[in-house]
């Protein structure tokens, strides 16, 4: 576990960007060389690039699809061989949400192959389509089929963005425990915005905490 | 009832499901691709129809053919597909067909971009097809009403025989909010004794058309049209008014830029100014009435109109004010959102502060 490339997956909404932006600012202030990877070829909104000048101040390698998100054109751009062939980078790939987002990991077979990686799936049980176990759990073996890859580990990020409370992250946590009894993956964080640490950190059963910082802003939140 | 996290475009297939919408006919395009591929996934499971049309121009006529079936039935595009469409909302108002037509507003003119704009108010109140007709419109500002509207945009069509549109932008289809599916309020909602369900030999023929070809006859339907539309501006017009109890500066905005307004206002309370929201819901009927009443108290030395176009509602501010207050105008079209920051400063300077 904690391979040197993790690739994020999940369902839109999961709130898988918000968690790769925040682990890569982790790694980076760890004193990691990070790369992030926003290879999201299906929704031109709300993109990991769009957070690109902040990342960038923390050191990090913004790496994104050819047309940086702003069309509805799925290609991917080169750059993300650096990912694989530079070693010396910690990698950080933002798949695009749901198993449509997570296809083009088939792109990437022989490099994956090749290198050691965990696929993490971001659960959110306030998504309609996993908010409950079993659901949670086809909807994983699609996104295996769907990638050609098998998911390593489970992140419960539960939330309701601007709403959510601390009782929202105590009942992921729930889900994704019982996710891991079903599927056998561990669970290996709970993203917790830094303001309900306190509340939950004894509640949350196994997986560590990734406090997290809302960097993913609606226009209306930005200034605020 | 537990929140749930909903994205704009699946809020308002589900709202439409609801609602007991089981017809469905579009054609994708980006930002409200969504709403058809959910309704894909979802309509096969209640017994009812999907269907990817050749085009927005044929999606729009077989709404006509289900509409005139007597079922609930629902497309949607954005912004250039509404462009097409535009010849078939004006037959539907003409044959009194009611539908629901969501716009996920994306930038213009042309094929324009992809990003959140407002560039279709005129067409969504003025209307792009031939003749004297209107289609209600409703502008949510949230994914809470994006799903409340699609519901409500079904009972105000089948009590009017009326298309109705739920107008969004790209922001609203996109973004992921808290939905409750709560109940909505029942309407005592006519019989659609005028469809085409099959005479059983019982009845006479009941014909869907919006031919008249006798002047005097097609001069009544007008008239009987704008009895209509008269109906729907006295019951139907609907606003929001935020903060406005005594306050120096009117913000004008609906849907996204609504929102943009509301942080630009608690930026300005920082600063020491009172500025207040009207919120128009239905960008037709407009509510003219409530925006006069409410711009006319004293305190208020502006209105600044906000828009993600340029200058499109400005026409129905300023019918609405006749004069009585300064109106001023922040805004951009073609996909940039304004920022909070943009709207506090062109309130400030409306105060020539």
């Amino acid at each position: 576990m904690n391979h040197r490339i993790q690739i994020i997956t999940g369902h839109y909404g999961s709130g898988k960007t918000e968690f790769a932006v925040n682990l890569a600012l982790k790694y980076a202030a760890a004193g990691e060389k990070t790369a992030l990877a926003d290879l999201d070829i299906v929704n031109p909104y709300f993109r990991s690039a769009e957070r690109r000048s902040l990342l960038e101040s923390h050191g990090i390698r913004v790496i994104a699809t050819s047309f940086s998100g702003i069309m509805d054109v799925p290609a991917v751009s080169p750059e993300v061989m650096a990912i694989f062939d530079d070693s010396s980078y910690r990698g950080i790939i933002d798949l695009g949400g749901d198993p449509e987002g997570a296809h083009i990991l088939g792109r990437y077979e022989h490099q994956l192959a090749r290198e050691g990686f965990d696929l993490l799936c971001v659960i959110n049980a306030n998504r309609p389509e996993t908010n409950a176990a079993y659901k949670a759990q086809s909807y994983l073996e699609a996104i295996e089929a769907s990638c050609g890859q098998k998911i390593t580990g489970l992140i419960n990020n539960t939330h309701l963005c601007r709403e959510t409370s601390y009782e929202d992250i105590i009942r992921g946590a729930k889900l994704v425990d019982e996710l891991s009894k079903l599927t056998g993956l561990p669970v290996v964080w709970h993203a917790v915005e830094s303001k309900f640490v306190d509340q939950v950190k004894n509640q949350l059963g196994k997986g560590d905490i990734l406090p997290i910082e809302i960097y993913m802003c609606k226009p209306w939140e930005v200034d605020l | 009832m537990q929140k749930e996290l909903w994205k704009g475009n699946e809020a308002i297939a589900e709202a439409a499901i609801r609602a007991g919408c089981k017809y469905f006919f579009g054609y994708p395009i980006t930002p409200q691709t969504e709403v058809p591929e959910y309704l894909s996934l979802r309509l096969p499971e209640i017994g009812g129809c999907f269907l990817q049309a050749e085009s927005e121009v044929a999606a729009i006529n077989m709404v006509y053919g289900a509409a005139g079936c007597g079922v609930r039935v629902m497309t949607s595009s954005s912004s250039p597909g509404i462009s097409l469409k535009q010849e078939g909302i004006t037959y539907l108002c003409g044959a009194e067909l009611p539908c629901v037509i969501i716009n996920v507003m994306r930038g213009g003119p042309g094929l324009g971009t992809i990003q959140p704009a407002q560039g279709d108010y005129y067409q969504a109140t003025r209307g792009g097809g031939n003749g004297d007709y209107r289609t209600p419109v409703l502008a949510p500002a949230n994914v809470q009403e994006a799903a409340d509207f699609v519901r409500l945009a079904f009972d105000i069509a089948d009590q009017y025989r009326n298309p109705v549109m739920v107008l969004a932008d790209g922001m609203i289809g996109q973004m992921m909010e808290a939905v409750e599916w709560g109940e909505m309020e029942k309407r005592n909602l006519p019989a659609k004794d005028w469809a085409t369900t099959g005479t059983k030999c019982e009845r006479e023929h009941n014909i869907i058309n919006s031919l008249y070809i006798k002047p005097e006859v097609c001069a009544e339907h007008n008239e009987h049209l704008e009895r209509k539309y008269k109906a729907l501006e006295e019951n139907e017009v609907r606003y929001e008014e935020v903060n406005t109890d005594g306050c120096e500066v009117l913000f004008a905005a609906y849907g996204t830029t609504s929102r943009i307004c509301r942080a630009a206002m608690k930026m300005l309370a920082d600063e020491g100014i009172k500025a207040g929201l009207f919120r128009p819901i239905t960008l037709w009927p407009y509510p003219y009435d409530a925006l006069k009443k409410c711009a006319s108290q004293d305190s208020i030395k502006a209105v600044v109109d906000v828009e993600m176009s340029l200058g499109q509602m400005m026409d129905d501010v300023k019918i609405a004010l006749e004069g009585a207050k300064p109106i001023s105008f922040i805004g951009k079209a073609g996909g940039i959102v304004p920022t909070p920051r943009d709207v506090a400063d062109a309130a400030k300077k409306a105060l020539g502060r």
